[in-house]
Parts: structure tokens; C-alpha cells; sequence
């Protein structure tokens, strides 16, 4: 047996969490996209809206589930950032000339190789984004009623935010991001905790390239057909 | 048809000691017979460095055929040199230009602190296998042919992660200085085998401490090393170190 904690401080133990932690944010990301394609059903909003109340009616629930997913999201960093800092520590004097793949098997690209960029790039768009929509839902929506009920706008909030250029670009490039950082991440995951198996690692790999490029599609896709409405 | 002889220019790492900055420094040498090694260029070229009284380039050596692992060194920037599934040994001259400048740097890794030139310590690998890379019940002597049944694929893949002849490669391509593909190999191979199965977990907790405690970084899956290596193992054998490792969380030895 092996010590939970002695298993977690290992090279080996750091990258499950990385995997369960990756894998469980890629679910919950897969679900958020299916929930804001209600935002492109043409009925000035009522659909959306709908599905954000439903949140809401959980009470005091939805703060378990935010405080969950926090806390996923939370470790998912902490993890990256000492596993990253660790591997940058086994090599401190660098090549002089550099390093440059051999192809074949190789899956050394500037994407793979720089997963830490693409984090830190998708970390500061969740905070971004939380003010800007989970935030301002509390202090800057207004109301609106839908068949005789009260609700809160999101609706409005977010088309209102996406007739500016800026946030457009910005939310599409952390699309983007998302998509690179998935096209290595979920393989990856599957091969940290060795559920890579010869005969499925075609498949998965195909897997993960389909969820990346179709996560990309959706949330950059979201954002530029509200602004192009 | 013999090739013209070719000129290149050598821009080398000397390092004269552990402890010393160490610099490139670019040597020139014409004539060099377009079959002969690159191993073979270096000597030619300490020839004449020996005869000016010169500090000779340090770089280490031994079968010259790609079966032993002694020799290594990172060619413009690959490790052994631009082809694949061989050894710098096995590194001929024809795979370069005429007049081209060839850069050469030793493994870079804190695991592989380099002691002289291009000759690195590469006893970490050493302490891993140490650790627990191997049986340590007595198997007796040669079974008789087919008195153990392996199936066929089996036996193949046990022989594949077996073919590491610990060079070192793996660590000097990964961006993470990782000795995964390494470790992995030798925990794979034992592991597929009856007789090293039944320690399996055991092991690879052990090797598994050992690689970390050496300061090699962790595997990001990247798969450098399956490219670079000269015996070209999948990093499917890293795969099967996690699952011995993750077997071992959760069962007594």
C-alpha cells in the first residue's frame, strides 16, 4: 500500500489529479455548452432564461454545486502549477540551441509542450467570466417576466455584453483556447491514470480531438452569432 | 559510388569539469568520408586536437552498433541525432550537408549532471533499477522450452519494453527531463512475465520513488521520448506503469 499522501507528492500521483480533476471539468464544460445553446433558440430569450431560473430555484444548493466545481477547478490549478513548476525544475540548465522534435509518435507541439499557457490563459478567462456574467447577474440584471413569472434578465445581460467587439474576440479566443488545451488534455488524461490501452488509444485519442474541436465551435460559434444577430 | 568527401563544422559543448560555466567552441574538419560515423568524425577530429596538445572532445562509447546504450549526445537539438530508431553510433555522415555546422550538447538533465564534454552521469538510472528492477525470488535455471505458457503478444510486448538499453534518450528529449518511458520499460517488461509478476506492484513503487527521488520531472504524455528512443518503445509501457502504480495504492506488497 501506498499513503494517499505520499501517492499524491508522487510524479506519478500528481498526474491522476490532474486527470480526474481535467476529465471531471470537461463534463462539466461539455454540459454548460449543451445548456447555452438555449441561447440560440430565437425567442428573444425566453428559453434561456427559463434555464437560468432553474438554477436559481435550486436556492441555496446551486452555492454547493459553485463551490464544488470550484474547488475542482481550484485543485486543477494547483496541481498544474507544482507539477509544471517541478518538470521546469528537472531540467534548470536548459539546451543552448534548443530541442526540436523527431516526429513519428511524437506529439511535442507548441500546444502540448506549453498546456501551463493555455491554462493560465483559461484561468484568468474564469475569473473574467465569472464576474461578467455570475457577478453582474446579481448586481446589474434587470428583471423580466416570463409567462406571468419574475425572472431575472441574463438574456439581456449577455446579448447586451456580445454587441461589443472586445468581449466577442475575447470570448472567442478563449473558445479556441479551450479547444487546444483539450486536443492534448483528454488523451492525456486518459493516459495518466493508464487507461490507454494499445488497441483503444486511436480511438480515444479521435475522441478527444472530436471534443475539442466541437467545444471550440460551440463557444466561440455562441458569442459570434449574437453578435452577428 | 563513393560520395565527395564532404567539410562540416562541428560546434561542440566543452565543459571541462562538473563544476565549470562551459561554452560552445566550433571546429572545422575537411575531408570527412561521407560514410564514415559521427562517432567516427569526433575521433578524427580529437586526433588533431591530441596532436596540438589540446584537451580531447569527451564522449562516451563502447559496442559502436547500437546495442549497448553508452554512447549519446544531443545532434542539432535531437537526441542521437536526426534519425529515427538508431543510436548516435549509428549516426552516419551522409545525413548531413556539405559545409553544414552541426551542434552538439550532451543530455541535459539535473538527473544527468554532466561531468566532462559530452559525457554525462547517468547513474540515477542505475539507482532506479536498484530500487526494484528486478526478481528477487529465486526462478532457477533455463525452463524448458514451452513449460511456461506465454501467449505470443504478450511475450512480444514483454520483449519490447525490454529492448531499453538504458541510453538515456528518453530523458534527454522530454521537455519535463522525465525518466517515465525509461522506468516504464523496465516495470513493463517484468511485469508481463511470470516470473517478475508477482512483485509487480512492489516494484513499481519503488522505481517509481527512485525516478522522483532522482529529480526527473513527471510524464505530460507528450511522447518526445517513444521518438527519440533508439529502440523506438511506446509509451504505452508508461501507461502500464501507472496502472502497477495506481495496483499498488491500494494493495499490500
Amino acid at each position: 500500500m501506498i499513503p494517499l499522501s505520499r501517492a499524491l507528492e508522487s510524479s506519478i500521483g500528481r498526474k491522476f489529479v490532474m486527470s480526474i480533476s481535467g476529465i471531471a471539468l470537461v463534463l462539466f464544460v461539455i454540459v454548460h455548452l449543451l445548456g447555452n445553446l438555449t441561447l440560440l433558440v430565437p425567442d428573444g430569450g425566453v428559453a434561456f432564461n427559463k434555464y437560468a431560473a432553474a438554477f436559481e430555484d435550486l436556492g441555496p444548493f446551486l452555492y454547493v454545486i459553485e463551490m464544488g466545481l470550484l474547488a475542482v477547478i481550484l485543485i486543477h490549478i494547483f496541481w498544474g502549477v507544482t507539477v509544471t513548476l517541478k518538470n521546469r525544475a528537472a531540467r534548470k540548465k536548459a539546451y543552448k540551441e534548443g530541442i526540436k522534435t523527431k516526429g513519428g509518435p511524437s506529439n511535442m507541439t507548441l500546444l502540448s509542450a506549453n498546456m501551463i499557457f493555455s491554462g493560465i490563459f483559461l484561468g484568468i478567462f474564469i475569473v473574467v467570466h465569472l464576474w461578467h456574467f455570475r457577478v453582474r447577474k446579481v448586481t446589474e440584471a434587470g428583471k423580466i417576466y416570463v409567462e406571468g413569472q419574475e425572472m431575472t434578465n441574463l438574456y439581456g445581460l449577455v446579448v447586451e455584453a456580445f454587441q461589443h467587439p472586445g468581449w466577442v474576440a475575447f470570448y472567442m479566443a478563449a473558445g479556441l483556447v479551450l479547444g487546444f488545451h483539450l486536443r492534448h488534455g483528454f488523451w492525456s488524461a486518459f493516459q495518466s491514470v493508464g487507461a490507454m490501452k494499445p488497441e483503444w488509444s486511436g480511438a480515444i485519442n479521435a475522441i478527444g480531438m472530436f471534443i475539442a474541436v466541437l467545444l471550440a465551435i460551440g463557444f466561440l460559434g455562441i458569442p459570434l452569432y449574437l453578435f452577428l444577430m | 559510388m563513393a560520395q565527395e568527401s564532404m567539410t562540416v563544422h562541428l560546434k561542440v559543448w566543452r565543459q571541462s569539469g562538473p563544476e565549470d560555466e562551459g561554452e560552445f567552441r566550433t571546429y572545422t574538419q575537411e575531408d570527412v568520408n561521407p560514410d564514415m560515423s559521427f562517432l567516427e568524425l569526433l575521433d578524427v577530429i580529437n586526433e588533431d586536437l591530441i596532436k596540438s596538445g589540446e584537451d580531447p572532445i569527451e564522449f562516451d562509447s563502447d559496442c559502436r552498433e547500437g546495442i549497448c546504450g553508452t554512447c549519446g549526445c544531443v545532434v542539432n537539438g535531437q537526441a542521437h541525432g536526426p534519425e529515427r530508431g538508431t543510436t548516435v553510433c549509428q549516426l552516419h555522415m551522409r545525413v548531413f550537408r556539405h559545409g553544414e555546422t552541426i551542434v552538439v550538447e550532451p543530455w541535459r538533465a539535473d538527473g544527468f549532471p554532466v561531468i566532462k564534454d559530452l559525457v554525462v552521469d547517468r547513474t540515477a538510472l542505475d539507482r532506479i533499477i536498484a530500487a526494484g528492477g528486478y526478481v528477487s525470488v529465486k526462478t532457477g535455471p533455463k525452463p524448458d522450452a514451452n513449460s511456461l505458457k506465454i501467449p505470443k503478444p504478450r511475450a512480444d510486448a514483454a520483449f519490447d519494453a525490454a529492448a531499453c538499453i538504458g541510453c538515456g534518450a528518453c530523458v534527454a528529449a522530454c521537455p519535463n527531463a522525465s525518466a517515465s518511458l525509461f522506468t516504464g520499460a523496465k516495470i513493463s517488461h517484468l511485469a508481463m512475465l511470470p516470473q517478475g509478476k508477482a512483485e509487480s506492484t512492489r516494484r513499481a513503487k519503488r522505481m517509481v520513488e527512485q525516478m522522483d527521488e532522482e529529480g526527473f520531472g513527471a510524464c505530460s504524455n507528450i511522447g518526445e521520448c517513444e521518438a527519440a528512443c533508439p529502440k523506438e518503445i511506446s509509451i504505452d509501457v508508461i501507461a502500464r506503469m501507472r496502472r502497477e502504480y495506481l495496483k499498488s495504492m491500494f494493495t499490500s506488497h
